[in-house]
Protein backbone atom coordinates (compact mmCIF):
# COMPACT_ATOMS: atom_id res chain seq x y z
CA UNK A 1 0.00 0.00 0.00
CA UNK A 2 2.06 2.92 -1.01
CA UNK A 3 0.12 5.08 0.70
CA UNK A 4 0.66 3.86 3.70
CA UNK A 5 4.36 3.57 3.19
CA UNK A 6 4.49 7.37 2.32
CA UNK A 7 3.06 8.04 5.69
CA UNK A 8 5.58 6.01 7.19
CA UNK A 9 8.72 7.41 5.22
CA UNK A 10 7.79 11.70 5.90
CA UNK A 11 6.71 10.38 9.55
CA UNK A 12 9.48 9.48 9.82
CA UNK A 13 11.08 12.74 8.48
CA UNK A 14 8.83 14.79 10.14
CA UNK A 15 10.23 13.46 13.59
CA UNK A 16 14.12 13.48 12.82
CA UNK A 17 14.61 16.43 10.40
CA UNK A 18 15.57 19.68 13.00
CA UNK A 19 16.88 22.40 12.14
CA UNK A 20 15.36 24.04 9.25
CA UNK A 21 13.75 22.97 5.59
CA UNK A 22 17.26 21.76 4.37
CA UNK A 23 17.56 19.19 6.51
CA UNK A 24 14.86 17.44 4.99
CA UNK A 25 17.30 16.99 2.07
CA UNK A 26 19.18 14.47 3.18
CA UNK A 27 16.07 12.39 4.06
CA UNK A 28 15.07 12.50 0.42
CA UNK A 29 18.23 11.04 -0.24
CA UNK A 30 18.00 8.55 1.94
CA UNK A 31 14.58 7.31 0.81
CA UNK A 32 15.60 7.66 -2.75
CA UNK A 33 18.46 5.25 -1.64
CA UNK A 34 16.41 2.96 -0.50
CA UNK A 35 12.89 3.00 -2.38
CA UNK A 36 13.97 4.17 -5.49
CA UNK A 37 10.74 6.73 -5.65
CA UNK A 38 12.40 9.22 -7.44
CA UNK A 39 16.06 9.57 -8.38
CA UNK A 40 19.29 12.11 -7.92
CA UNK A 41 17.98 14.85 -10.56
CA UNK A 42 14.27 14.62 -9.44
CA UNK A 43 15.42 15.79 -6.26
CA UNK A 44 17.72 18.87 -7.43
CA UNK A 45 14.03 19.67 -9.01
CA UNK A 46 12.38 19.46 -5.97
CA UNK A 47 14.57 21.79 -4.27
CA UNK A 48 14.53 23.99 -6.95
CA UNK A 49 10.64 24.06 -7.11
CA UNK A 50 10.79 24.29 -3.22
CA UNK A 51 12.70 27.17 -2.66
CA UNK A 52 11.39 29.39 -4.91
CA UNK A 53 7.86 28.72 -4.00
CA UNK A 54 5.98 30.47 -1.36
CA UNK A 55 5.79 28.56 2.43
CA UNK A 56 7.71 26.54 4.79
CA UNK A 57 11.06 25.13 2.37
CA UNK A 58 10.41 21.19 4.33
CA UNK A 59 6.59 20.95 3.53
CA UNK A 60 7.18 22.35 -0.10
CA UNK A 61 10.11 19.42 -0.63
CA UNK A 62 7.87 16.63 0.53
CA UNK A 63 4.83 17.53 -1.08
CA UNK A 64 6.60 17.72 -4.31
CA UNK A 65 8.14 14.23 -3.34
CA UNK A 66 4.68 12.87 -2.58
CA UNK A 67 2.98 14.19 -5.98
CA UNK A 68 6.06 12.42 -7.84
CA UNK A 69 4.98 9.59 -6.01
CA UNK A 70 2.11 9.21 -5.93
CA UNK A 71 -0.26 11.84 -7.09
CA UNK A 72 -2.57 14.26 -5.66
CA UNK A 73 -3.42 11.78 -2.55
CA UNK A 74 0.25 10.98 -2.32
CA UNK A 75 1.22 15.10 -2.10
CA UNK A 76 -1.30 15.57 0.12
CA UNK A 77 -0.46 12.51 3.05
CA UNK A 78 3.90 13.51 2.71
CA UNK A 79 2.47 17.04 4.06
CA UNK A 80 0.24 16.09 6.84
CA UNK A 81 2.84 13.21 7.72
CA UNK A 82 5.98 15.71 7.76
CA UNK A 83 3.12 17.97 9.94
CA UNK A 84 2.16 15.68 12.29
CA UNK A 85 4.97 14.81 14.45
CA UNK A 86 5.66 18.75 14.83
CA UNK A 87 1.74 19.58 15.32
CA UNK A 88 1.77 16.94 18.57
CA UNK A 89 5.19 17.69 19.88
CA UNK A 90 4.52 21.34 19.62
CA UNK A 91 1.13 21.04 21.70
CA UNK A 92 2.84 18.76 24.51
CA UNK A 93 6.02 21.14 24.37
CA UNK A 94 3.08 24.05 24.93
CA UNK A 95 1.73 22.84 28.22
CA UNK A 96 4.97 23.56 30.12
CA UNK A 97 6.18 26.78 27.62
CA UNK A 98 8.57 29.07 29.05
CA UNK A 99 10.88 26.30 30.15
CA UNK A 100 11.33 23.89 27.20
CA UNK A 101 13.85 26.13 25.46
CA UNK A 102 15.98 26.70 28.41
CA UNK A 103 16.15 23.37 29.21
CA UNK A 104 19.22 22.10 29.72
CA UNK A 105 18.90 18.58 28.32
CA UNK A 106 17.18 20.63 25.05
CA UNK A 107 20.11 22.65 25.14
CA UNK A 108 22.76 19.89 25.43
CA UNK A 109 20.73 18.00 22.40
CA UNK A 110 20.90 20.91 20.09
CA UNK A 111 24.71 21.23 21.25
CA UNK A 112 24.79 17.84 19.50
CA UNK A 113 22.04 17.75 16.95
CA UNK A 114 23.27 21.38 14.97
CA UNK A 115 27.11 20.36 13.86
CA UNK A 116 25.66 17.15 12.58
CA UNK A 117 22.95 18.58 10.75
CA UNK A 118 25.74 20.93 9.07
CA UNK A 119 27.40 17.72 8.11
CA UNK A 120 24.47 16.06 6.73
CA UNK A 121 23.61 18.42 4.81
CA UNK A 122 27.02 19.08 3.52
CA UNK A 123 27.56 15.29 2.65
CA UNK A 124 24.12 16.20 0.22
CA UNK A 125 26.34 18.98 -1.20
CA UNK A 126 28.85 16.50 -2.84
CA UNK A 127 25.93 15.17 -4.35
CA UNK A 128 24.38 18.25 -5.61
CA UNK A 129 28.07 19.57 -7.14
CA UNK A 130 28.27 15.63 -9.18
CA UNK A 131 24.94 16.34 -10.65
CA UNK A 132 25.14 19.59 -12.00
CA UNK A 133 28.44 21.64 -11.85
CA UNK A 134 31.06 18.33 -12.20
CA UNK A 135 29.36 15.37 -14.60
CA UNK A 136 31.44 12.35 -12.59
CA UNK A 137 29.19 10.47 -14.58
CA UNK A 138 30.29 11.25 -17.99
CA UNK A 139 34.06 11.16 -16.85
CA UNK A 140 33.42 7.69 -15.77
CA UNK A 141 31.72 6.47 -19.09
CA UNK A 142 34.49 8.42 -20.94
CA UNK A 143 37.63 7.95 -18.59
CA UNK A 144 38.51 11.26 -20.41
CA UNK A 145 39.59 14.27 -17.37
CA UNK A 146 38.15 17.06 -19.63
CA UNK A 147 34.73 15.77 -19.35
CA UNK A 148 35.39 15.95 -15.74
CA UNK A 149 35.09 19.35 -16.12
CA UNK A 150 32.25 21.81 -17.45
CA UNK A 151 33.41 25.09 -17.87
CA UNK A 152 30.13 26.93 -18.26
CA UNK A 153 28.79 25.25 -15.26
CA UNK A 154 31.98 26.03 -13.26
CA UNK A 155 31.73 29.60 -13.88
CA UNK A 156 28.09 30.12 -13.32
CA UNK A 157 28.29 28.55 -9.92
CA UNK A 158 30.88 30.63 -8.93
CA UNK A 159 29.23 33.82 -10.08
CA UNK A 160 26.17 32.67 -8.51
CA UNK A 161 27.57 31.75 -5.00
CA UNK A 162 29.65 35.11 -5.02
CA UNK A 163 26.36 36.58 -5.38
CA UNK A 164 24.40 34.82 -2.74
CA UNK A 165 26.96 35.17 -0.45
CA UNK A 166 27.22 39.05 -1.22
CA UNK A 167 23.82 39.92 -1.64
CA UNK A 168 20.90 38.30 0.61
CA UNK A 169 18.51 38.45 -2.32
CA UNK A 170 15.50 36.25 -2.33
CA UNK A 171 16.30 32.87 -3.90
CA UNK A 172 14.00 32.89 -6.38
CA UNK A 173 15.98 35.69 -8.11
CA UNK A 174 19.23 33.28 -8.43
CA UNK A 175 16.90 30.53 -9.88
CA UNK A 176 15.57 32.57 -11.91
CA UNK A 177 18.44 34.48 -13.07
CA UNK A 178 20.10 31.32 -13.49
CA UNK A 179 17.38 29.62 -15.70
CA UNK A 180 17.73 32.57 -18.29
CA UNK A 181 21.40 31.63 -18.48
CA UNK A 182 20.69 28.15 -18.97
CA UNK A 183 18.81 28.47 -21.93
CA UNK A 184 20.67 31.44 -23.34
CA UNK A 185 23.65 29.28 -23.32
CA UNK A 186 22.32 26.18 -24.07
CA UNK A 187 23.36 24.22 -20.61
CA UNK B 1 -16.20 28.07 14.17
CA UNK B 2 -15.83 31.56 13.03
CA UNK B 3 -13.09 32.10 14.85
CA UNK B 4 -11.36 29.00 13.66
CA UNK B 5 -11.99 29.82 10.13
CA UNK B 6 -10.57 33.42 11.03
CA UNK B 7 -7.30 31.59 12.19
CA UNK B 8 -6.87 29.22 9.21
CA UNK B 9 -7.40 32.40 6.91
CA UNK B 10 -4.92 34.45 8.73
CA UNK B 11 -2.37 31.46 8.49
CA UNK B 12 -2.79 31.08 5.44
CA UNK B 13 -2.31 34.43 4.21
CA UNK B 14 1.68 34.21 5.98
CA UNK B 15 1.87 30.62 4.63
CA UNK B 16 1.10 31.66 0.87
CA UNK B 17 2.99 35.10 1.39
CA UNK B 18 6.03 34.14 3.05
CA UNK B 19 8.85 33.28 0.05
CA UNK B 20 12.26 31.49 2.02
CA UNK B 21 10.88 29.57 4.94
CA UNK B 22 10.71 30.14 8.25
CA UNK B 23 12.71 32.86 9.28
CA UNK B 24 11.49 34.58 6.40
CA UNK B 25 8.13 34.05 7.89
CA UNK B 26 8.89 36.38 11.07
CA UNK B 27 7.90 40.09 9.01
CA UNK B 28 4.74 39.14 8.47
CA UNK B 29 3.77 37.46 11.93
CA UNK B 30 4.53 40.42 13.52
CA UNK B 31 1.87 42.15 11.01
CA UNK B 32 -0.58 39.66 10.98
CA UNK B 33 -0.43 38.27 13.94
CA UNK B 34 0.81 40.89 16.65
CA UNK B 35 -0.66 43.96 15.41
CA UNK B 36 -3.61 43.28 13.32
CA UNK B 37 -5.34 40.52 15.25
CA UNK B 38 -3.54 41.20 18.86
CA UNK B 39 -3.06 37.35 19.05
CA UNK B 40 0.21 37.42 21.15
CA UNK B 41 2.86 40.07 22.14
CA UNK B 42 5.82 40.81 20.21
CA UNK B 43 7.86 39.60 23.17
CA UNK B 44 5.93 35.99 22.76
CA UNK B 45 6.30 35.57 19.13
CA UNK B 46 10.35 36.36 19.47
CA UNK B 47 9.97 33.30 22.19
CA UNK B 48 7.73 31.00 20.11
CA UNK B 49 10.74 31.28 17.25
CA UNK B 50 13.11 30.21 19.86
CA UNK B 51 11.26 27.25 20.99
CA UNK B 52 10.10 26.09 17.51
CA UNK B 53 13.72 26.02 16.90
CA UNK B 54 14.07 23.36 19.23
CA UNK B 55 11.50 20.98 17.87
CA UNK B 56 11.03 18.53 15.22
CA UNK B 57 9.55 19.04 11.73
CA UNK B 58 8.83 22.40 10.09
CA UNK B 59 9.22 25.61 12.20
CA UNK B 60 6.18 27.55 10.71
CA UNK B 61 4.17 24.83 12.04
CA UNK B 62 5.35 24.92 15.48
CA UNK B 63 4.74 28.68 15.58
CA UNK B 64 1.00 28.35 14.10
CA UNK B 65 0.31 25.73 16.66
CA UNK B 66 1.83 27.86 19.78
CA UNK B 67 -0.56 30.91 18.76
CA UNK B 68 -3.63 29.01 18.15
CA UNK B 69 -3.26 27.50 21.55
CA UNK B 70 -2.38 30.50 22.83
CA UNK B 71 -5.60 32.19 22.10
CA UNK B 72 -8.49 29.58 22.06
CA UNK B 73 -6.79 25.57 22.92
CA UNK B 74 -6.09 22.62 20.47
CA UNK B 75 -8.80 23.28 17.64
CA UNK B 76 -7.81 26.62 16.82
CA UNK B 77 -3.92 25.63 16.82
CA UNK B 78 -4.57 22.59 14.60
CA UNK B 79 -6.22 24.99 12.44
CA UNK B 80 -3.96 27.38 12.34
CA UNK B 81 -1.41 24.31 11.78
CA UNK B 82 -3.72 23.44 8.53
CA UNK B 83 -3.54 26.87 7.34
CA UNK B 84 0.36 27.45 7.48
CA UNK B 85 0.64 24.98 5.15
CA UNK B 86 -2.37 24.39 2.63
CA UNK B 87 -1.05 27.27 0.11
CA UNK B 88 2.03 25.61 0.13
CA UNK B 89 0.37 22.00 -0.66
CA UNK B 90 -1.66 23.26 -3.51
CA UNK B 91 0.55 25.72 -5.35
CA UNK B 92 3.20 22.96 -5.40
CA UNK B 93 1.30 20.10 -6.82
CA UNK B 94 0.31 23.21 -9.20
CA UNK B 95 3.79 23.43 -10.00
CA UNK B 96 4.78 20.02 -10.20
CA UNK B 97 1.88 19.26 -12.44
CA UNK B 98 2.94 21.74 -14.84
CA UNK B 99 6.81 20.71 -14.94
CA UNK B 100 5.75 17.28 -15.47
CA UNK B 101 3.94 18.26 -18.79
CA UNK B 102 6.89 21.22 -20.42
CA UNK B 103 9.92 18.98 -18.72
CA UNK B 104 10.64 17.43 -22.52
CA UNK B 105 10.86 20.87 -24.22
CA UNK B 106 14.39 21.17 -25.05
CA UNK B 107 14.49 25.23 -23.89
CA UNK B 108 13.00 23.60 -20.31
CA UNK B 109 15.68 21.15 -20.04
CA UNK B 110 18.29 23.65 -20.57
CA UNK B 111 16.72 26.28 -17.87
CA UNK B 112 16.79 23.47 -15.22
CA UNK B 113 20.40 22.98 -16.03
CA UNK B 114 20.99 26.42 -14.92
CA UNK B 115 18.56 26.10 -12.05
CA UNK B 116 20.44 22.99 -10.96
CA UNK B 117 23.61 24.56 -10.40
CA UNK B 118 21.70 27.69 -8.71
CA UNK B 119 20.04 25.31 -6.30
CA UNK B 120 24.09 23.87 -5.43
CA UNK B 121 24.98 27.58 -4.66
CA UNK B 122 21.86 27.64 -2.37
CA UNK B 123 22.62 24.73 -0.46
CA UNK B 124 26.05 25.13 0.00
CA UNK B 125 25.86 29.04 0.94
CA UNK B 126 23.08 27.63 3.61
CA UNK B 127 25.56 24.87 5.27
CA UNK B 128 28.08 27.93 5.83
CA UNK B 129 25.51 29.97 7.47
CA UNK B 130 24.43 27.11 9.68
CA UNK B 131 27.69 25.78 10.18
CA UNK B 132 28.81 29.28 11.35
CA UNK B 133 26.28 29.32 13.88
CA UNK B 134 25.88 25.83 14.79
CA UNK B 135 29.72 24.44 14.69
CA UNK B 136 30.73 26.59 18.75
CA UNK B 137 34.36 24.63 19.19
CA UNK B 138 35.99 21.64 18.73
CA UNK B 139 33.76 19.08 19.64
CA UNK B 140 31.34 20.78 17.44
CA UNK B 141 33.81 20.70 14.08
CA UNK B 142 34.40 16.64 15.03
CA UNK B 143 30.44 16.16 15.20
CA UNK B 144 30.39 17.28 11.88
CA UNK B 145 33.14 16.05 10.00
CA UNK B 146 32.14 12.85 11.45
CA UNK B 147 28.45 13.08 10.49
CA UNK B 148 29.76 14.47 7.25
CA UNK B 149 31.98 11.25 6.38
CA UNK B 150 29.07 8.94 7.84
CA UNK B 151 26.39 10.25 5.96
CA UNK B 152 28.86 10.58 2.74
CA UNK B 153 30.96 7.19 2.84
CA UNK B 154 28.71 4.75 4.31
CA UNK B 155 24.77 2.99 4.38
CA UNK B 156 24.43 4.02 7.92
CA UNK B 157 20.84 5.92 8.15
CA UNK B 158 21.08 9.07 9.17
CA UNK B 159 18.54 8.97 11.79
CA UNK B 160 20.92 7.13 13.40
CA UNK B 161 23.48 9.64 13.55
CA UNK B 162 20.75 12.73 14.17
CA UNK B 163 20.14 10.81 17.86
CA UNK B 164 24.01 9.57 18.45
CA UNK B 165 24.96 13.44 17.64
CA UNK B 166 22.16 14.20 20.52
CA UNK B 167 23.05 11.95 22.30
CA UNK B 168 27.30 12.95 22.45
CA UNK B 169 25.83 16.31 22.78
CA UNK B 170 24.55 15.51 26.57
CA UNK B 171 27.41 13.92 27.25
CA UNK B 172 29.84 16.34 26.31
CA UNK B 173 28.45 19.31 28.22
CA UNK B 174 27.00 17.10 30.86
CA UNK B 175 30.99 16.14 31.50
CA UNK B 176 31.99 20.21 31.09
CA UNK B 177 29.56 20.62 33.72
CA UNK B 178 30.63 17.90 36.01
CA UNK B 179 34.30 19.40 35.87
CA UNK B 180 33.49 22.90 36.62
Amino acid sequence: MIYLLLFWEFLKVGVFAIGGGMMTLPFLYDISDRLAWFDRADIVNIVAVSVAAPGPIGINMVTYAGYHVAGIAGGLIAALSLALPAIIITLIVAGFLSKFSENRYVQWVFYGLQPAIVGLVASVCIDLLKISVVPADRFKASGYLGDLINIKALILFAVLYFAISRYKRHPFFYIAAAAIVGMIFGF
Amino acid sequence: MKQLLDFFITFCKIGGLTFGGGYAMLPLLQKEVVENKGWVKEEELVEYYAISQCIPGPMAVSIAILVGYKQKGIACAIFAALGIIMPSIIIIMLLAALFQEIMDIPLVGHAFAGIRIAVVALVIQSVVVLGKSGVKDIYGLLIMVVAFILATFTDISIIYIIVAAGILGIFIRKRGEDTK
